[in-house]
């Protein structure tokens, strides 16, 4: 039997070169990352160094072709990859997941000039970072309600608007940005190109956020920014197709973001429940605590499930909206359930930073609102059933 | 039955909740964003008689119920709950005064709280006694007279600005466990007292957490609050009369969180009309309202029976449990109204999802809550409910 990429012909076991991409993933995180997360965290510190490290391991175009200099390992080696680097540092992971998402949206729907230019500076490293560029101050979940303009001016378009918590926008050296070239709704809108430090571009506010502080989250607005009309990214007015495309693979990342957080979270529960005593023993003989672990742990072993089924059916090029949507609500929602139960085995000191129980209770805590709310992932998940 | 409050209670809450909105509000962000201790705030608080409300009368106190306490408790944790904490630690280092000890150390001890704004902290948890109080391992020798303590609390409240603690220590081996924990006043300028690191908390970033060193502390008969070996007894009472306290603190931060939710939820809009109209939304709401309204009650109820004198530990169980487990519900919930926004520090519902966490840990853990419920309920006789 020929045997296929994803988990088709076993559906528990890994491929070598799925377990490679892995283990080097977890490899970096656990080594590198996992022991300074708590000082890139506290000192809000982007970590450059090491994402330039990650492209060189690959981990910036996991899903994309060697000949753009990607690691070509496929959807759900990516999935792996990033529920590694998560358990790591979280905010590591977020700006590792939106470059991967912005490659591989380039990858999917540029021209083979435009990804002959920037795939290979993103999954080099030479681009530090890439951006999505959707939200905006008025524009959340309701991503057609966007204001932004690109209006045609010869052979370039000039865009005027804002965007809200665009991760890494302030180091980006490409950003994919969303802007109405025509009506109201979501029939109007186009995605561009845009690069970093290009004039009219001007990076707002750095978010002062409850968690991810080393990941960098600001406001961009543009005056009169002119790209080439070359500049577009697929076809004019079939930019919202292009986004909820590109949401239905980030979701998975999101996922699998929050599967790395809670598990983290749930590793540190479980060792800091065999070191401490109370009443004459360790907290780990106490039902009450075995049982969160255990509700713990089966929660994230279903939301890795959930979400590697999800990263399965992207790579066998099968639709996978509903499967995304359905990891992205279960995952995140029980990654900050385990937070909160390692904050609370841990006691008074889940509650300060000497461990890391507090962190990872902060980062998780966004997963939930991120690439599509819980909401909006009910209302995915909801219009697919009613559809059926 | 009656729900209303009377006219002292509605005054008393309304003098708190203006206070709240001028003087804590306001400043609440900056006092977490910097782990500020809210000294100035306090001294104003003791101005206008927020500040050690339960004290008796005979030593310049309010004399106040649990009742009123929790009352106006409440409206200074709908401005900061760190602020909240801060307050409730006097409070908690003069209940094994009140409840246990002579009226000569009442009139100094709890005087020089009602004498000048200063603060007092109460020192029971260590390093590795937490939830297990019955396995703290400070000493107490007995050398002629003396009492000599030596031990490292953790977890005090209001520990660097405190005047005096209270402190329980053990006379006798660890192995008797709860046997023989005593009690003493310790006042801060004592021989061999050192306070440690300032806690870096997630939450509730005003007050002062930490470590309270006591190296050979040398005390007389009079810091002995109650009897030798009846610390415990007067730890748990304590606990007993201070968990309603706990229930005002999330009735504070549920009614802030329902504030700011309804207030935003009616601006902010997505497609098309503003998410209020939104089920999703809607249904989170409901939830904080019925949350909030059923925390209050058992917390009222708590509270009232402890002025009944029949102090049940179960209630104040009951209310703390309820109330801290509901109060992070919500404000985790209020987080996601908020979206993005949440999770910024511009809006007031990320520190209230910070500052709540607490709630289920200190004064008895959630867990810990359940247990006291258990063995109570166990413990009845079957028809008595």
């Amino acid at each position: 039997m020929q045997r296929r990429t994803g988990m088709q012909p076993r559906l528990f076991e890994l491929t070598e070169a799925q377990q490679l991409v892995r283990d080097t993933a977890r490899n970096y995180a656990q080594k590198t990352l996992a022991p300074i997360a708590g000082q890139l965290d506290r000192e809000g510190r982007f970590p450059q160094e090491q994402l330039a490290e990650l492209a060189e391991l690959g981990m910036m175009g996991v899903n994309i072709a060697e000949e753009y200099g990607g690691a070509q390992a496929g959807a759900v080696a990516y999935a792996l990859a990033m529920m590694e680097i998560a358990h790591g540092c979280a905010s590591t992971a977020v700006t590792m997941a939106v470059n991967n998402l912005v490659a591989e949206t380039i990858a999917r729907h540029g021209s083979e000039a435009q990804k002959k230019h920037y795939l290979p500076e993103i999954t080099s490293g030479r681009f530090v970072a890439a951006s999505f560029g959707l939200s905006e101050p008025n524009a959340g979940s309701d991503a057609a309600a966007l204001r932004t303009t690109a209006r045609r001016d010869g052979s370039e378009y000039v865009i005027n608007g804002n965007k809200q918590w665009i991760t890494s926008g302030d180091r980006a050296g490409v950003i994919i940005v969303w802007a109405r070239t025509g009506v109201e709704g979501n029939r109007g809108i186009s995605c561009f190109l845009v690069e970093g430090g290009s004039k009219g571009l001007h990076v707002g506010r750095h978010e002062d956020k409850m968690g991810l502080r080393a990941s960098s989250t600001v406001s961009l607005s543009f005056e009169d920014l002119r790209v080439p009309a070359s500049a577009m990214l697929g076809p004019e007015g079939r930019g919202f197709p292009i986004a909820l495309g590109a949401l239905d693979s980030g979701r998975v990342g999101i996922a699998c973001q929050a599967v790395g957080i809670g598990t983290a979270a749930l590793d540190s529960a479980v060792r800091y429940a065999k070191e401490r005593h109370s009443f004459g023993q360790p907290i780990a003989n106490y039902q009450a605590i075995r049982f969160a672990l255990a509700d713990v742990a089966t929660a994230l072993d279903a939301a890795r499930l959930l979400a590697l089924r999800a990263a399965a059916f992207k790579e066998a090029g099968r639709s996978f909206t509903r499967e995304g949507a359905m990891a992205k609500v279960f995952a995140t929602e029980k990654a900050n359930k385990a937070c909160d139960v390692a904050v609370q085995v841990h006691g008074g000191y889940g509650y300060i930073d000497e461990f890391p129980a507090e962190r990872h209770y902060r980062d998780a805590r966004i997963t939930t609102i991120y690439e599509g709310s819980s909401e909006i992932m009910r209302i995915v998940i909801g219009r697919h059933l009613l559809a059926g | 039955m009656d729900f209303s409050l009377t006219d002292e209670q509605q005054r008393l809450v309304e003098t708190a909740r203006k206070f709240t909105r001028e003087k804590i509000i306001p400043v609440a962000q900056k006092l977490d964003e910097h782990g500020t201790f809210p000294k100035e705030i306090c001294e104003q608080a003791w101005e206008i008689g927020l500040m050690n409300v339960e004290l008796p009368q005979e030593v310049g106190g309010l004399g106040l119920s649990t009742l009123d306490h929790v009352l106006m408790a409440e409206e200074v944790n709908y401005g900061c709950a760190g602020i909240g904490t801060t307050m409730f630690g006097n409070n908690l280092a003069a209940m094994p005064i009140m409840l246990a000890g002579t009226d000569e150390q009442k009139k100094k001890w709890l005087g020089m709280l009602t004498d000048a704004p200063v603060f007092a902290a109460y020192a029971c948890s260590e390093p590795d006694a937490g939830s297990d109080v019955a396995g703290m391992r400070t000493t107490v020798r007995k050398v002629g007279d003396e009492y000599v303590v030596t031990g490292q609390k953790r977890w005090i409240t209001n520990a660097r600005y405190a005047q005096w603690y209270t402190v329980f220590g053990r006379i006798g081996e660890p192995r008797e466990r709860h046997k023989g924990i005593t009690c003493f006043v310790v006042p801060r300028d004592a021989a061999g007292i050192s306070v440690g690191r300032k806690e870096d908390k997630l939450g509730q970033r005003a007050s002062d957490t930490s470590d309270v060193i006591l190296e050979e502390v040398k005390l007389t008969k009079a810091n002995l609050v109650g009897e030798e070996g009846q610390g415990f007894k007067v730890a748990m009472k304590t606990f007993d009369r201070s968990r309603p306290w706990i229930a005002a603190g999330a009735c504070g931060i549920m009614r802030r969180a329902l504030d700011e939710c309804r207030r935003y939820a009616l601006e902010r809009k997505a497609f098309g009309q503003p998410i209020a109209q939104f089920q999703a939304v809607q249904f989170m709401l409901a939830e904080m309202a019925m949350k909030y309204e059923a925390t209050r009650l058992l917390m009222l109820k708590a509270s009232w029976s402890i002025g009944q004198g029949k102090l049940d530990a179960i209630e104040s169980s009951y209310a703390k449990a309820f109330g801290a487990d509901s109060a992070m519900a919500v404000a985790t919930d209020a987080v996601q109204v908020f979206g993005g926004y949440g999770y910024t520090k511009e809006y007031p519902v990320e520190k209230l999802m910070r500052d709540a966490k607490l709630l289920q840990i200190y004064e008895g853990t959630s867990q810990i809550q359940r247990m006291v419920i258990a063995r109570n309920l166990l413990a009845q006789t079957a028809g008595q409910g």
